[in-house]
């Protein structure tokens, strides 16, 4: 059952920001990898923004994240700053990771950004332990562990989901329920009606929330992290929304059901929610242009300043691969 | 993994050339013809979900049914266990594993369980399960979608583990694989897929265990399986203006490896490099080494010689991972070092 929480203005207009954010980051890479200018494995998360908006206002850079492949709006929604992220993903040696990681395992700890996987399920289980460090210290700190609808079909889901009930971590599986795992659609590889009725097995809350509904995404996240801080134990959301793109930025989507991917695509929650937040009077027409406006510029400057950076050093290669020891 | 657009059609018995992708493809569909207990299971392998990422099970749900064609859930445990269990029942199960990283996922199945089975059981039960997985380095995936693990499995007893270089040995493996009554792990070298080759004659077999001298020579032997064996190939041309005659023989099979022919090789030109993509240490080139340093000790001319990755992940940003990637420069540059004593 979700609380009934007022969303105040300015946090409503934060998450607008947030979105536009996101939606504008991913049409830049979109557009990169299009032109040719940038070379990666791009995973889209056009049509999911709203969930890491709503998600990360209620959480502190001191809060940890584990998160995907595509994950990338998880990330720059923690506050994973721009010029950083262009940089890795250009492979260059000022990215988060100098360019070691790339868009797939991207890592940036000042703000709470733990673990980047291409490893579908391998989010959860580290989640609990960075849950049960903040339990060991008594810090506070809520770990936020993401992952996809098919994630809820492997081991480490279901492993992971019992010993944060067992230990009551203070940690958050956020299931992106985009209904789709890579070609396969949801109703043929996931038995359950909805993931999150899984929880049920385990002895948690489960909460099944529109995902492209900022009110509903925001109350889910609140509840979660409240009980989370106030040390009473996991809480699994399966917020459900839809990939816009296919699995991989370019992949054909044959697969795909043509009519509900237009229906998904018509009911784009961005440009709904833009226009509620004007029809509401909680933010004016100008206000929000301007929010996007500075998100462009934002990411012209980020897009250069990673095309300009160098490319790591040859001695980067054996670097990192071990620490020194003591 | 990026999916990439496929062209494998199975056409009967074409005399055109045929890329490894097209090969594997058409050796599913002659083993599901000539065979009904042979069955495939993975991620996305039936048509509604385009058959395979790369598409090498094109076609087998539509002609034999998506009960012998499954599509799984993502997990790589359930389908290494599901392939196990209808093996014991008397079926051939072909698994994919879509990335050789996922196999990591299934460890317990494949190790514990396909690897044992039959020995713990007194030879009472078997797992005659073929285990298909890509990987390569390459393609800018990073550090968990490229990786060689063939040394692991390699150093596992009950697995076999082939690695097929070109579309005719592709085929005639996966044929081989599918006949065999043990649990194989058949990798297949992702950046090699769409390199095309001669066809492979229908029902064509390779045996499990025979390597191919794939270029004789004199001064010294290369040894090296799946794409390196391609890459080694394109060395040859810089190692011969050096004035060396270089034999190049491919594995093919990397468990149990052909050392009969290999050591006639060697014994032959006195030098011995052995060539994998994968990280060197405690990797298949020390077994191989230390095989041909015992059999040829005092025969040799010169140290066997290793050429592989660095000992680090698999790098995301383009010149590391070239850097990483062996490339036929340094093949040519080992090899001539080798001969002219400069190892
Ligand atoms: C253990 C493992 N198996 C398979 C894959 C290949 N793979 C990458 S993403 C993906 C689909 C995941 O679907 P879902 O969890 O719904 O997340 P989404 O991509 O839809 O966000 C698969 C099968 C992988 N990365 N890891
Ligand atoms: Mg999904």
């Amino acid at each position: 059952m979700l609380n009934n929480y007022q969303l105040d203005g300015p946090t409503q207009v934060e998450i607008f920001r947030r979105m536009a954010l996101l939606k504008g980051n991913d049409e830049r890479c979109r557009k990169m990898v299009t032109t040719g200018r940038l070379v990666m494995t791009y995973y889209s998360y056009r049509g999911q923004e709203v969930i890491p908006a709503a998600m990360s206002v209620n959480l502190t850079d001191q809060d940890y994240l584990c998160t995907i492949y595509r994950g990338i709006h998880d990330m720059l929604a923690k506050g994973l700053p721009l010029k950083d992220l262009w940089a890795e993903i250009a492979g260059r040696v000022d990215g988060t990771c100098k360019g070691k990681g790339g868009p797939m395992h991207l890592t940036y700890p000042k703000k709470g950004i733990m673990v980047t996987t291409g490893i579908v399920g391998a989010t959860l289980p580290i989640a609990n332990g960075l849950a049960w460090a903040s339990q060991l210290s008594k810090d506070g700190r809520v770990a936020l562990a993401t992952f996809g609808d098919g994630a809820s079909n492997i081991g480490a889901f279901h492993e992971a989901l019992n010993l944060a009930a067992v230990w009551k971590l203070p940690v958050i599986f956020l299931c992106q329920n985009n209904q789709y795992g890579e070609h396969t659609a949801y109703a043929k590889s996931t038995s359950a009606k909805r993931i999150a009725d899984r929880a049920i097995a385990y002895g948690i809350p489960g909460l099944h929330v529109n995902g492209n509904d900022p009110f509903e995404m925001y109350a889910a996240a609140r509840q979660a992290v409240e009980r989370a801080r106030a040390g009473e134990g996991p809480t699994l959301i399966e917020a459900v929304t839809f990939r816009f793109h296919g699995h991989v930025f370019g992949d054909a989507d044959k697969y795909m059901d043509k009519a509900q991917k237009a229906a998904a695509v018509a009911a784009d929650p961005y440009p709904i929610y833009r226009t509620k937040l004007i029809a509401t009077g909680v933010a004016s027409e100008a206000e929000l242009a301007k929010i996007e406006a500075d998100v462009e510029a934002a990411l012209d400057v980020a897009v250069e300043f990673a095309l300009q950076a160098a490319y790591p050093g040859l001695e980067e290669l054996t670097t990192d691969v071990y620490g020194v020891s003591a | 993994m990026s999916a990439t657009p496929v062209k494998a059609k199975p056409s009967e018995g074409a005399a055109k050339q045929m890329t490894l992708l097209e090969a594997l493809n058409q050796a599913l569909h002659d083993a599901f013809a000539d065979d009904p207990k042979v069955v495939t299971l993975g991620e996305d392998v039936a048509d509604p979900e385009d058959g395979g990422v790369v598409g090498v099970t094109k076609g087998l749900s539509t002609k034999f049914g998506e009960n012998r064609v499954r599509t799984t859930p993502i997990a790589e445990q359930a389908i290494i266990g599901a392939a196990i269990g209808v093996s014991l029942a008397g079926y051939k199960p072909v698994a994919e594993i879509m990335l050789m990283n996922f196999t990591t996922v299934a460890m317990d199945m494949i190790v514990n369980h396909a690897a044992k089975l039959r020995y713990m059981s007194g030879g009472q039960t078997s797992v005659p399960i073929v285990i298909r997985t890509m990987t390569g380095a390459g393609f800018s995936t990073g550090g968990q979608h490229s990786d060689y693990f063939e040394a692991w499995f390699a150093h596992t007893a009950g697995l076999k583990v082939v690695a097929p270089s070109t579309p005719a040995d592709g085929y005639g493996l996966l044929r081989s694989a599918i006949d065999d009554p043990d649990p194989v792990l058949f990798i297949e070298n992702m950046p090699t897929y769409w390199t095309p080759g001669e066809p492979p004659p229908k029902g064509h077999r390779v045996p499990i265990g025979k390597a191919r001298v794939s270029s004789p020579g004199t001064d010294l032997t290369i040894v090296t399986y799946s794409g390196m064996a391609n890459t080694s190939l394109a060395a040859l041309k810089d190692i011969a203006a050096a004035g060396i005659s270089a034999e190049v023989i491919d594995l093919r099979t990397v468990s149990p490896w052909d050392q009969e022919t290999v050591i006639a090789s060697v014994a032959k030109t006195g030098r011995c490099l052995v060539v994998h993509e994968a990280v060197v240490p405690f990797g298949v080139g020390a077994e191989i080494a230390a095989v041909v340093s015992e059999r040829l000790y005092g025969k040799l001319k010169a140290p066997v010689v290793r050429v592989g990755a660095p000992f680090t992940p698999v790098p995301f940003s383009k010149p590391l991972e070239t850097a990483f990637l062996v490339n036929a420069p340094r093949i040519a540059e080992a090899a001539i070092a080798l001969v002219k004593g400069k190892h």
